[in-house]
């Protein structure tokens, strides 16, 4: 248990220092993104986030999970369901921030 | 120009301004909560309608006068919209989570399917008071989201339940009993579900295993069977930006053209026998494949990334003879009742264009906050819509 918790903290900040060290996004690209999030994101999540054939994400089903692990799906998708990997059209720090913003409670469009 | 149309409706209400709902359809604005009332002879809009909620995965029946559209939003919401009057004549929110409903043969019913909590529940069409629920608790004891849901022949209802993999038909003749039956094991992961034209087979995607779960309303003693299992057997899945939807599945009398589900490329099957016929690449992962009226052609459209693309398939030819890139966000295809006209929403553009299917020439534009959903009044007379 401690040891997993050891490697999850030491995975944790691998991430953030990765994330410290890319660049901040600049607002065209977030606008962009909260416009992805909500649309085409929303076509299984709903557009306000509040679920559809995907769980909700909202900031009170996502609060307790780690960040880690969300950005991971979002990038990798989650093989045998139908959420898709995205890491195509996402960066890792463009996942992160969109993980870091649901869990905050996502910026509307516009 | 909508302003001045509404005034005119107001202050025309103590005059006779007869028309009819033939040639009425209702435009989805998805982020804006509201629909706008449009009229394929003149090509215009004549009235915008506000206050349905959240509208994001919308989707709309018709009265069986073709007066009145239910809209079915995402937040629970059930909206009646009077097409002449251009209001909203009743509204509830009756659930948690939906994503698509339906009228019963006889038009008394207005069933809509649930997500949260997974269940469908039946409405009085004119009152709105609730008459049935159905709590959609599968065999394994849990609750489950509902899709597909489709009026049938001999006032029954009948939808899929997603988590569950079952099929349930809903008997309504006493509409506060429904009779249920139950088809358990019917693959896994049923994304959505249509009945052909005929009114004879229910047809579930399944996106959980490979191939088609089959109901012959005919016989249902034969129970589900599974078609098309080679359909999407071969090669690498791709992944799916977008589910296919399967209302869209175009039935033409004789063949059926269906989205594969994780393959940039579309099926042909026989009727029939459920064989598949052909197998034709395309531009991307399938959304919609709409026959148009007669049968000849199907228009498609992408998930993302390839949602900026329509295709048109021609079956005599099985040749895709057409490829537009009308603008961003192509959500949905809907044909004029005799086929004359197709309507597409641009849901990035901001307006919905009207295509010529012969010359492909664009013959119309409308701006519309971003459209989702198009839907005609022929559709009042559709089984299953
Ligand atoms: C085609 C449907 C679909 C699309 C599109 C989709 N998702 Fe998902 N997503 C799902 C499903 C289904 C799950 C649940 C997977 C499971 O059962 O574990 C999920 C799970 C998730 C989770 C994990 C939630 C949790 O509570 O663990 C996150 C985060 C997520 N999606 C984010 C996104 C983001 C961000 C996008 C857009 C860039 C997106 N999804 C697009 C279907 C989709």
């Amino acid at each position: 248990m401690r040891i997993l918790t050891t490697a999850g903290m030491v995975i944790g900040m691998a991430f953030s220092s990765a994330f410290a060290n890319s660049p901040p996004l600049d607002p065209q690209r977030q606008n962009e993104l909260v416009r992805l999030v909500r649309q085409d994101c929303g076509s299984c999540h709903g557009m306000e986030l509040r679920g559809g054939l995907g769980p909700a994400l909202t900031p009170q089903t996502l609060r307790d999970k780690p960040a880690s692990s969300l950005v991971s799906t979002i990038l990798h998708g989650r093989p045998g369901t139908p959420m898709p990997p995205w890491k195509n059209f996402l960066s890792e720090s463009e996942a992160d921030w969109i993980v870091d913003n649901l869990q905050k409670g996502f910026p509307d469009a516009r | 120009m909508l302003l001045v149309l509404a005034l005119g409706v107001l202050s025309g209400c103590a005059s006779p301004n007869l028309r009819g709902t033939g040639d009425l359809g209702v435009v989805v604005e998805r982020a804006t909560g509201s629909v706008q009332i449009v009229d394929t002879t003149h090509r215009t809009s004549l009235a915008r309608v506000d206050g349905l909620g959240d509208l994001s995965h919308a989707s709309i029946s018709y009265s069986r006068d073709a007066r009145y559209a239910y809209v079915f939003g995402r937040d629970g919401g059930l909206t009646r919209v009077d097409l002449l009057t251009q209001r909203i004549d009743r509204r509830i929110i009756q659930g948690g989570n939906s994503i698509g409903g339906a009228i019963s043969a006889d038009g008394r019913l207005v069933a809509v399917a649930n997500y949260e909590p997974g269940g469908v529940k039946v409405f009085d069409a004119g009152t709105l008071a609730l008459v049935a629920d159905i709590p959609a608790v599968g065999s394994n004891g849990k609750r489950s989201k509902v899709v597909g849901l489709v009026d049938a022949p001999g006032q029954r209802f009948v939808f899929s339940l997603y988590d569950a993999g079952e099929i349930w038909v809903a008997d309504m003749h006493d509409p506060s009993q429904p009779v249920l039956r139950k088809f358990t094991g019917i693959g896994k992961e049923p994304y959505d579900g249509m009945i052909t034209s005929d009114g004879r087979h229910y047809a579930a995607g399944l996106f959980g295993e490979d191939g088609v779960a089959l109901l012959d309303l005919w016989n249902l003693d034969a129970g589900v069977a599974r078609v098309l299992v080679e359909f999407g057997r071969h090669g690498e899945k791709l992944p799916v930006y977008k589910m296919p939807h399967l209302e869209g599945w175009a039935s033409t009398g004789s063949q059926i053209v269906l989205p594969a589900v994780g393959k940039h490329e579309v099926i042909i099957a026989d009727q029939n026998s459920w064989k598949e016929v052909a197998r034709i690449p395309v531009a991307g992962q399938v959304v919609f494949a709409v026959a148009r009226p007669g049968g000849r052609e199907v228009w498609l459209n992408f998930a993302f990334p390839n949602n900026d693309t329509v295709q048109v398939l021609d079956l005599p030819t099985r040749r895709i003879v057409q490829t537009l890139t009308p603008g961003k966000g192509v959500l949905h295809i809907e044909f004029s009742p005799r086929g004359e006209q197709v309507w597409l929403s641009l849901r990035d553009e901001n307006r919905v264009e009207i295509y010529d299917p012969d010359s492909f020439a664009r013959i119309g534009t409308l701006p519309v906050e971003s459209p989702s959903g198009i839907f005609f009044t022929v559709r009042a007379h559709r089984t299953g819509l």
